[in-house]
């Protein structure tokens, strides 16, 4: 049951956000498609978890504003955020861009984080491993390359959009290119500074991902310093999406880890 | 009125079967398509055929800027114009357009084209563009910047123009310590300016805007979208306070003439077929990368392809000839057809596709011959009409 969404507004920017459960703070940051609903793993973590879901800047429901124009003042907009809601001890989490958004947080401050999560998360490049341009594919070659089951495609592509629904994607789409596009869903620079993120954490890739190989969670594991790669057979890029329950295991497990450390 | 010659420089040899493999002849087909040995000839067919339109007396000629596609080979218009600008003499040279947001360093197009101008005297006219969308793949220039950076990189080129250096200039996109344009244009203050679209009403209003007044060119396009745009720039000017001259309208537009009406259809037919059919054809997701066009533009060109009027499915020649899409028939036809949409549209500068995909250089330069000969005389000025050499049977 998705909980009723609220508005906040942070210097100037309001956002639209889901928040659910009890217990320690799990943030999660929303790929490029946005969130389109209040999935099967935020109900999952709402049961042990402070569950809370926004829409980026630029994304959904959300304003767009007028100053956002890369990922740094995307980073440093959730700081603000952080701050602004009391946040502390956050488990900290992202999924694609938003994993590279995380990760982008985390290298600025991992003061009020517990733990950081990524999804396969964009933001690194391994020179000969090209990531999918999903840009240039089309709406439908995009959603069947996101899953590894070609049921949650058609699922998917069943579903008609609203001219609403329809204003969004291509919304979505804008910003996520604002962000993403040149380089391409990477930031040269961010290999430099991911020995700064001082939380445990958590690296999930699905087996299948062809959007980004998973060779891409070794990269971002050697960089890390505590970095714990998980990875999850039959799912695409979208493993917190495709195989929920799996997801939610290893993350409870590592969370169960770090009480125990 | 005013006459140009359009070419694209399309890579004429390509294999029209290459759809059975591939979805565009644009970013993604493979180079090996393009086969070296054929360039020179090209290169020098395409010469050829744009110094013709001197000796036939056109008033100029139009060359444009496309990237890594079989579409048109000019990446780099302004070679083709500094090769024009010693073979002409008097016609003048559109570079239609130059894509300014895709460049790191707009002053490098200040400079390519303040040089061309001076190289031939004042024969410069600047096209700026923003660039198809398919060039936001090519070039890795972020589509969700593209309209401010061509509006930031158009007022650096003027003032680099214009403004003796040096001075320093700060933007968004571009900063500079020092911008000192040498050569600077020989036309003063600046090379003419017009703006090429498919018909984006930011770019309209903008072009139409009283302190620039640059002429609108409508791209290919059915002549109910041409009349639709020329009205929306008119309405932009008279808004502004201002009657806009007819020069500031130029319609881009594939013609074909021939002896007679049957004649031309039949020469033209599988080359303008093949233009619209496999030439331009591109996936949506090329065309329109996200960021280019506004989310209100983007659900209109949704809802136009959900239409039952849409055009769906392989073009050819009829429609597109009575959509006003292509100019083909007798000179007598073609002369009906630009006086009956221009006394509608009333555009100043019609700049004639006489080359396009695969069509043959002998029907060109017979193309461009009739044109000049049968049917521009009918739109000169009296004066002009009545020095025009008698034609020799």
């Amino acid at each position: 049951m998705a909980p009723p969404a609220q508005l906040e507004t942070i210097n100037g920017c309001k956002i639209r956000y889901w928040r659910a459960g009890r217990g320690e703070p799990v943030l999660f940051l929303h790929d490029g498609g946005g969130v389109t609903e209040w999935a099967p793993f935020m109900e999952q973590l709402a049961q042990n978890f402070d569950v809370i879901v926004p829409e980026h800047p630029g994304f959904g429901h959300s304003e767009h504003p007028e100053w956002l124009d890369s990922m740094a003042d995307m980073a440093y907009y959730y700081l603000d955020l952080l701050a602004q809601l009391r946040l502390s001890n956050v488990h900290l989490a992202g999924a694609s861009l938003g994993g590279w958004l995380a990760a982008e947080v985390a290298v600025r401050s991992c003061h009020d984080l517990r733990s950081l999560t990524l999804v396969a998360p964009a933001g690194l490049q391994v020179k000969g491993v090209p990531k999918g341009d999903v840009f240039l594919w089309s709406p439908e070659k995009l959603t069947r390359s996101l899953y590894h089951d070609p049921a949650f495609a058609e699922v998917r592509l069943s579903q008609a959009l609203s001219d609403d629904d329809q204003r969004i994607v291509l919304g979505n789409r804008m910003t996520a290119a604002k962000l993403a596009w040149q380089p391409r869903l990477c930031n040269p620079d961010l290999h430099k500074w991911l020995h700064r993120i001082s939380v445990p954490t958590l690296l999930v890739w699905g087996e299948n991902d062809i959007v980004i190989p998973p060779v891409y969670g070794k990269a971002f594991a050697e960089f890390i310093p505590q970095a714990k790669l998980v990875t999850l057979p039959r799912a695409g890029h979208l493993p917190h999406i495709e195989q929920h329950s799996s997801f939610v295991g290893a993350f409870q497990d590592f969370v169960a880890g770090l009480a125990a450390a | 009125m005013k006459f140009y010659f359009f070419h694209l420089m399309p890579y004429t040899p390509l294999d029209l079967d290459y759809d059975k493999t591939y979805d565009s002849v644009w970013v993604t087909l493979p180079g090996t398509y393009y086969d070296y040995k054929n360039g020179p000839a090209l290169y020098s067919r395409f010469l050829d055929e744009l110094e013709y339109a001197e000796t036939l007396g056109f008033d100029g000629v139009a060359i444009n800027e496309h990237h890594q596609n079989a579409y048109g080979l000019m990446p780099i218009p302004g070679v083709i114009a500094g090769a024009l600008a010693r073979s002409t003499k008097k016609i003048k040279i559109a570079i239609l357009g130059r894509a300014l947001p895709i460049v790191t360093n707009p002053l490098s197009i200040a400079e390519e084209l303040a040089m061309l101008d001076n190289m031939t005297s004042g024969r410069i006219v600047a096209g700026f563009v923003r660039g198809i969308g398919a060039e936001y793949f090519s070039s890795g220039a972020n589509p969700a910047q593209s309209l401010r950076r061509y509006q930031e990189a158009h007022d650096l080129i003027i003032r680099a123009w214009t403004e003796p250096g040096p001075f320093s200039f700060e933007g968004k996109y571009y900063n500079f310590e020092y911008v000192n344009t040498w050569p600077r244009p020989y036309q003063q203050p600046h090379p003419p300016v017009w703006v090429p679209s498919q018909g984006s009403r930011e770019t309209i209003e903008w072009a139409a805007a009283p302190e620039r007044k640059y002429t609108y060119l409508q791209t290919i396009s059915p002549f109910v979208n041409v009349n639709r745009y020329m009205t929306m720039y008119k309405d932009a000017a008279r808004k502004a306070g201002y009657e806009p001259s007819a020069s500031q309208l130029g319609w881009y537009t594939p013609v074909y003439v021939a002896e007679t009406d049957e004649i031309a259809r039949r020469e033209a037919k599988p080359h303008i077929e093949a233009f619209f059919n496999k030439f331009i054809r591109m996936p949506q997701e090329m065309l329109f990368p996200p960021g280019y066009s506004s989310v209100d533009s983007l659900m209109g060109v949704l809802a136009a392809k959900r239409s039952v009027t849409n055009q769906g499915g392989p073009q050819t020649i009829d429609p597109l000839i009575e959509r006003g899409q292509f100019l083909c028939g007798s000179a007598e036809t073609v002369v009906q057809m630009i006086k009956t949409y221009e006394a509608q549209a009333g555009f100043g500068t019609l700049l004639a596709g006489l080359q396009f995909a695969t069509l043959p250089h002998d029907l060109t330069m017979k193309n461009a011959k009739l044109f000049a000969e049968q049917v521009m005389p009918h739109f000169r000025e009296p004066v002009l009409r009545s020095a025009l050499p008698t034609r020799h049977s």
